[in-house]
C-alpha cells in the first residue's frame, strides 16, 4: 500500500467524525444546560431584577416573595440577582482556567508522548510532580498573599496548578499513536515535525482533548466555588460560593434559611451535571463497549437472555419466549418440540 | 532447574522455547519502588523550594509589622522566624536556602504565632492524628465501596444497577463543602442526629475511655460520610468501565469454559484485573482528596491539619501556613509511595524488568 | 470404525441481533472414540462457533433453535448436552469435553501463577482433593507437557509463547477429558514450535487416548494428523470423510477449491505472464 494511500485515508476517515462525540443525547442534554448558564452570565445585567448590591432595609431575610423570587440576604440584597450575577464570575473563570490549562497540557503532552526518551520522562516527571502535590493547600498559601485578586489572576493560578492531568492522559494517547501506520508513513515522507503532530496526530487527539476539557473545567469551578467558600479568594465579583460564604457566616444554615443556600449550591451542582453528562457522552463516544455493553445487555434482557450466563440458551421454539430472568446464572428453560 | 537434555540435541525435541527456570526471581521490585522513591524525592524537593519561594515572593511587610508587634518572642525565635520568611537581608538567597534546609532537617519548623508561641512541629502534632484518622479512614472505606460497587455494576452490565452511576457521578461532581454544608442542615439541625461540628463534645477529657470514643465517633460520622459520599463516584465509575474492558478479555472466556463459578470469574479473574489501573489513579486523586478533607474540616470544625492550616491563613501565621503545607505534601507523598507499593504487589508483570 | 462419541444431528446456531444470523445451519456430525477430527474451512465459516456451540460456551445474542448434542459416556451413559441446567453443564465441562484455546497470549490471568490456574480446575471440579493431591496433580500435568514442575509459581508474562500453549494443553488435560477440542491451537506460534506442539499433543494421544477435534484453516495440517475431516462453509458442513478420501478424491467444489489454494513444493510452477 502506498504511502500517500495510508496518510490520505489516516487523515479524511477521522475529520468527518471529528464532532460525532457531541452528537448523543447525553452530551447535547449538557450542551444545553451549559448553554443556559452561558446566556445568564451573558445578560446577567439584562436578566437581574436588581443589582446585587442594592440593599433594601426594610426586607431582610425574607423568604421568596412575589418582588424577591428567591427572597433576601441578611443585607436586603436579592438572592436572584446576586445568584445570577454570581454565573458571570463562574463561568469566565471556568472557561479561562480550562483554556490555559488545556493549553500548558496539550503542548507538553504530546510533545512528551512524541519525543522518545530522556525527554518524555523528564516532561512526564513534571505533570506529575503538579499531579502530586495537592493543589488546594498551595492554592491556599498563594491566593492568601494577594489581597485582591482580579479574575484572570485566578484562573491564571488555577489553570498553571491544574494541567497535570491532561498533560499524563495526552502523552498516553500520544504515545500509542507515534506507533501507528499512518504516523509512521508520514515521517518516511518527509513531513516536518509541526505537520505530522498538527495534521496527523491533533484529529486523532480530539476525543480526548474534549473530555480533558470538560474535566478541567469541572475542576476549575469547583476550585473557585471552593476557594470563594473559605474566604481565600476575597473576589469583588460575585460567584456562587461567596454567596455561600456570607451565608454561612451569617448562620443561614443553623437557622434554615433556605432560600439563600440552596439556590447558589443547586446551580454549582447543575452545572456540575450537565459537565458530567457531557463527559459521559464523550465517554461513550471514546469507548463505545460502554454505551453498547449495556444496551446490548438490556435489548438481551427484553428477549429473555442473561448477559452474564455461562451457558448458552436452547430456544427450540422461538415463540414460546420464557419469563424474562432477572437472577444471573439462570438459564432460558427450554421449550421442547420432541 | 529442570531439563532433561540428551547429549545430542534434537532441536525441534528440545524447542525453541527456554526452558530454564530463573533462580530465585526478586519478589520485591526493588528498581520500580526505587524509581517511584525517587520521583517523589524530587516531589518533596519541589515543594520544600517552593515553600522557601513564596514568602519571598509576595509581600512580607505584614510579618515585619507582627515582628515588630511582638517582642515578647526569644531572640532564637525570632531568628528562625526571620530565616524561614526570609527577612534576613544580610544574607544572600543561597545562604538563606540553605539555612531553610538546616532548619527542616532539624525538624524545626518555626514558631506558630498564633498558638501562643508553641513551635509549629508541636501544633501539627496535635492536629495530625485527627486529620490521619479522618482521611485515612474516609478514604479506604469509599475506595472500598466505590471499587466493589463498581466491579458489581460491570459485571451485571444493563441491570437496573447502571443507575448508580450517575447519581454517584453527580455527587462527586457537587462541591465536598456543599455537601457537608447540607449534611449538617439536614442532619444536625434539622433531625438532631449528629452534632453540628468539633471532634468530641465540649469539656470531655480526652483518653481511651468508652465516654471519649462515643464522642469521637458521634462527632466523626457526618465529616466521614461526606468525604466517602463526595468521592464514591469517581471510584465507581472508574472500575465499571474497567470491569467492562476486562470482560471482554479472552482469560474470563478461558474460565467460564473451565466450568469456574460465577463468583470466583468475577473476583479472582476479573475484578483482580480491573483493579490495577484503579489503584494507579489512587495514587494520583490523594492529592485531590486531600484538598477536599481540608474543606470539610473547616465545614465541620474539625480540629485536623486542614482547619489548622485555614486559620493559619486567615491569621497570617506564616510559619504555620508553611509548617502545614510541608506536612501536608508529606503525607500525601508517603500515601503515594504506599499505593505504589500495593500496585507492585498486586501487579506480577512490574516484577518483569527485574529479570 | 469404533464406537460414536458424540452425536450432534441438526445443529443450528443463531445470533438474536437486530437482523438475526444463522451462523451454524443443520450440522450433522459424528466424533468417534479416539479419532482425531479435523475441522476446516475459511474464516467466518462457523467452525469455531460449532465447537463452542456444542458445548453452550456461546454467550448471548446466541440461541441455538434446533437440533440435538449426544454425548456417549466412556461408562455407556448418554447425556443431552441441549437439555442440561446450567450447574450441571458446568460440572460436565472440562470433566468430559475441554478446549485449548487459540491466541494463549491473552488466554491465560495474568495476575494468577500458573500453578494456580492449573490447580483451580481441580479446586472446582474434584473438591474432595487435599491441597498437597491437588499440587502433586499440578506438578505431574507440567511435567507431561515437559514444562516442568518447576514453574509452577511462574506467572503468563513469564513464559514464552510456546511453554503458555503448552499450559493450555495441561490445562484442558486436567481432569483426564474423552473430548479435547482444539481451536487454532498453533496458529500464533513459529513453525518449529508449532512442530513442537504438534508431536506433543499426538504423544499424549497415545498415552491418554481422548479424541480431539481440530478446528484450523491450514488443510494441509489436517491432512497429516487427522483421521476424518469435515469441510465447513457458510455454517453447513460441505464434505466429511477419511484424510485420505479428502485428499485423494474430493466430492464437492469448495473442497476442491480449499485444496487447490494451498501452494505446494512439488507442483507445477505457474509462470506470471
Amino acid at each position: 500500500m502506498s504511502t500517500i494511500q495510508l496518510t490520505a485515508r489516516g487523515r479524511g476517515a477521522r475529520f468527518g467524525a471529528g464532532f460525532a462525540m457531541f452528537r448523543n443525547g447525553k452530551s447535547i442534554a449538557g450542551l444545553s444546560i451549559l448553554a443556559v448558564f452561558v446566556i445568564v452570565a451573558v445578560f446577567a445585567d439584562q436578566l437581574a431584577p436588581f443589582s446585587p448590591t442594592q440593599i433594601d432595609a426594610t426586607a431582610r431575610l425574607q423568604p421568596p416573595s412575589g418582588t424577591h423570587w428567591l427572597g433576601t440576604t441578611h443585607l436586603g440584597e436579592d438572592v436572584l440577582s446576586q445568584v445570577i450575577h454570581g454565573t458571570r464570575g463562574v463561568v469566565v473563570v471556568g472557561a479561562l482556567t480550562s483554556l490555559i490549562s488545556m493549553t500548558i497540557a496539550l503542548v507538553v503532552g504530546v510533545l512528551a508522548g512524541y519525543l522518545p526518551g530522556w525527554r518524555s520522562e523528564a516532561l512526564s516527571a513534571l505533570a506529575n510532580v503538579f499531579l502530586v502535590i495537592p493543589g488546594i493547600p498551595i492554592l491556599i498559601i498563594i491566593a492568601s498573599r494577594f489581597t485582591n485578586p482580579p479574575l484572570w489572576v485566578v484562573a491564571a493560578i488555577l489553570g498553571i496548578l491544574g494541567w497535570g492531568w491532561g498533560a499524563r492522559v495526552l502523552r498516553a494517547q500520544t504515545m500509542s499513536l507515534r506507533n501507528r501506520d499512518f504516523v509512521q508513513a508520514a515521517k518516511l515522507n518527509g513531513e516536518p515535525l509541526r505537520r505530522i503532530i498538527g495534521v496527523e496526530m491533533l484529529p486523532n487527539l480530539t476525543a480526548l482533548i474534549a473530555s480533558s476539557f470538560v474535566g478541567s473545567v469541572t475542576a476549575a469551578i469547583l476550585g473557585l466555588t471552593t476557594l470563594s467558600y473559605i474566604g481565600v479568594i476575597p473576589v469583588n465579583a460575585y460567584n456562587w460560593g461567596t454567596i455561600l460564604n456570607w451565608a454561612s457566616a451569617q448562620g443561614a444554615f443553623t437557622q434554615n434559611q433556605w432560600w439563600w443556600f440552596l439556590p447558589p449550591g443547586l446551580c454549582i451542582a447543575a452545572i456540575g451535571v450537565a459537565l458530567a453528562l457531557l463527559n459521559f457522552g464523550i465517554d461513550e463516544y471514546i469507548n463505545p463497549r460502554l454505551r453498547s455493553a449495556g444496551e446490548l445487555a438490556r435489548a438481551m434482557r427484553r428477549q429473555g437472555l442473561d448477559t452474564t450466563a455461562g451457558v448458552t440458551a436452547v430456544r427450540t421454539d422461538a415463540g414460546t419466549d420464557a419469563e424474562p430472568e432477572a437472577e444471573p446464572d439462570a438459564v432460558t428453560p427450554v421449550g421442547r418440540a420432541g | 532447574m529442570t531439563t532433561t537434555s540428551s547429549p545430542e540435541t534434537d532441536v525441534v525435541a528440545d524447542g525453541t522455547t527456554a526452558t530454564r527456570t530463573t533462580r530465585a526471581r526478586a519478589r520485591i521490585p526493588w528498581r520500580f519502588i526505587g524509581r517511584r522513591v525517587a520521583f517523589y524525592l524530587f516531589t518533596l524537593w519541589a515543594a520544600i523550594t517552593l515553600n522557601f519561594f513564596v514568602p519571598r515572593l509576595m509581600k512580607g511587610d505584614a510579618v515585619d509589622s507582627y515582628l515588630a508587634r511582638n517582642r515578647g518572642m526569644s531572640p532564637e525565635a525570632a531568628d528562625a522566624l526571620r530565616a524561614l520568611l526570609g527577612l534576613d537581608s544580610d544574607r544572600t538567597l543561597w545562604q538563606q536556602y540553605g539555612d531553610y534546609l538546616g532548619m527542616l532537617a532539624r525538624g524545626d519548623l518555626g514558631i506558630a504565632i498564633t498558638h501562643g508561641l508553641q513551635p509549629v512541629g508541636q501544633v501539627i502534632a496535635n492536629a495530625l492524628p485527627w486529620t490521619v484518622g479522618l482521611i485515612g479512614l474516609a478514604t479506604v472505606v469509599s475506595f472500598l465501596i466505590g471499587t466493589v460497587g463498581g466491579a458489581v455494576v460491570g459485571w451485571r452490565r444493563g441491570s437496573r444497577l447502571d443507575a448508580l452511576i450517575p447519581v454517584t457521578t453527580f455527587l462527586s461532581t457537587v462541591p465536598y463543602f456543599w455537601i457537608g454544608l447540607m449534611a449538617i442542615s439536614v442532619f444536625s439541625v434539622t433531625l438532631g442526629w449528629f452534632p453540628i461540628g468539633k471532634a468530641y463534645g465540649i469539656g470531655t477529657t480526652p483518653g481511651l475511655t468508652f465516654e471519649f470514643v462515643g464522642q469521637v465517633i458521634k462527632h466523626g460520622t457526618l465529616p466521614l460520610a461526606t468525604i466517602v459520599v463526595a468521592s464514591l463516584g469517581g471510584w465507581m465509575l472508574g472500575m465499571r468501565n474497567m470491569m467492562l474492558t476486562v470482560l471482554d478479555e479472552d482469560y474470563v472466556t478461558v474460565a467460564q469454559a473451565k466450568g469456574m463459578p460465577t463468583r470466583r470469574v468475577l473476583w479472582r479473574y476479573a475484578a483482580r484485573n480491573a483493579v490495577l489501573p484503579q489503584i494507579q489513579s489512587f495514587a494520583l486523586s490523594i492529592g485531590f482528596i486531600v484538598g477536599g478533607a481540608i474543606i470539610v474540616e473547616q465545614v465541620f470544625s474539625y480540629p485536623g491539619v486542614g482547619k489548622m492550616l485555614l486559620d493559619a491563613t486567615n491569621a497570617k501565621d506564616y510559619a504555620l501556613m508553611q509548617g502545614g503545607f510541608l506536612v501536608i505534601v508529606l503525607a500525601v507523598l508517603v500515601a503515594n509511595i504506599l499505593a505504589d507499593v500495593a500496585y507492585a504487589v498486586l501487579d506480577p508483570r512490574t516484577r518483569q524488568s527485574e529479570a | 470404525m469404533s464406537d460414536p462419541l458424540l452425536s450432534v444431528r441438526d445443529f443450528s446456531v443463531r445470533y438474536e441481533t437486530a437482523a438475526p444470523v444463522d451462523a451454524v445451519r443443520d450440522v450433522s456430525l459424528t466424533v468417534h472414540r479416539g479419532e482425531v477430527l479435523g475441522l476446516a474451512g475459511e474464516s467466518g465459516c462457523g467452525k469455531t462457533t460449532l465447537a463452542y456451540g456444542v458445548q453452550r460456551l456461546l454467550k448471548p445474542p446466541a440461541v441455538i433453535p434446533g437440533g440435538s448434542v449426544t454425548w456417549h459416556d466412556a461408562d455407556g451413559t448418554d447425556t443431552d448436552l441441549l437439555a442440561l441446567g446450567t450447574d450441571a453443564m458446568m460440572a460436565f465441562r472440562w470433566d468430559k469435553i475441554s478446549m485449548v484455546f487459540q491466541g494463549a497470549m491473552s488466554a491465560l490471568n495474568p495476575v494468577a501463577t500458573v500453578g494456580a490456574q492449573l490447580a483451580d480446575v481441580f479446586e472446582v471440579h474434584r473438591p474432595a482433593m487435599s491441597r498437597r493431591a491437588r499440587t502433586a496433580a499440578v506438578v505431574e500435568l507440567l511435567e507431561i507437557v515437559k514444562v516442568g514442575g518447576a514453574r509452577i509459581k511462574s506467572y503468563p508474562h513469564e513464559l514464552s509463547g510456546g511453554m503458555r500453549q503448552r499450559i493450555m494443553i495441561a490445562m484442558a488435560l486436567a481432569l483426564r477429558p474423552q473430548l479435547v477440542v482444539m481451536d487454532e491451537p498453533t496458529t500464533a506460534l513459529d513453525v518449529l514450535v508449532q512442530r513442537e506442539i504438534l508431536r506433543e499433543i499426538t504423544s499424549l494421544r497415545e498415552a491418554f487416548g481422548f479424541s480431539v477435534v481440530f478446528i484450523t484453516h491450514d488443510l494441509p495440517l489436517l491432512l497429516e494428523i487427522s483421521d476424518r475431516i469435515a469441510v465447513m462453509r457458510a455454517g453447513q458442513i460441505v464434505e466429511i470423510d477419511t484424510a485420505e478420501q479428502i485428499w485423494f478424491r474430493p466430492q464437492h467444489e469448495y473442497t476442491r477449491t480449499l485444496l487447490s489454494s494451498f501452494p505446494r513444493l512439488t507442483a507445477e510452477r505457474k509462470v506470471a505472464r
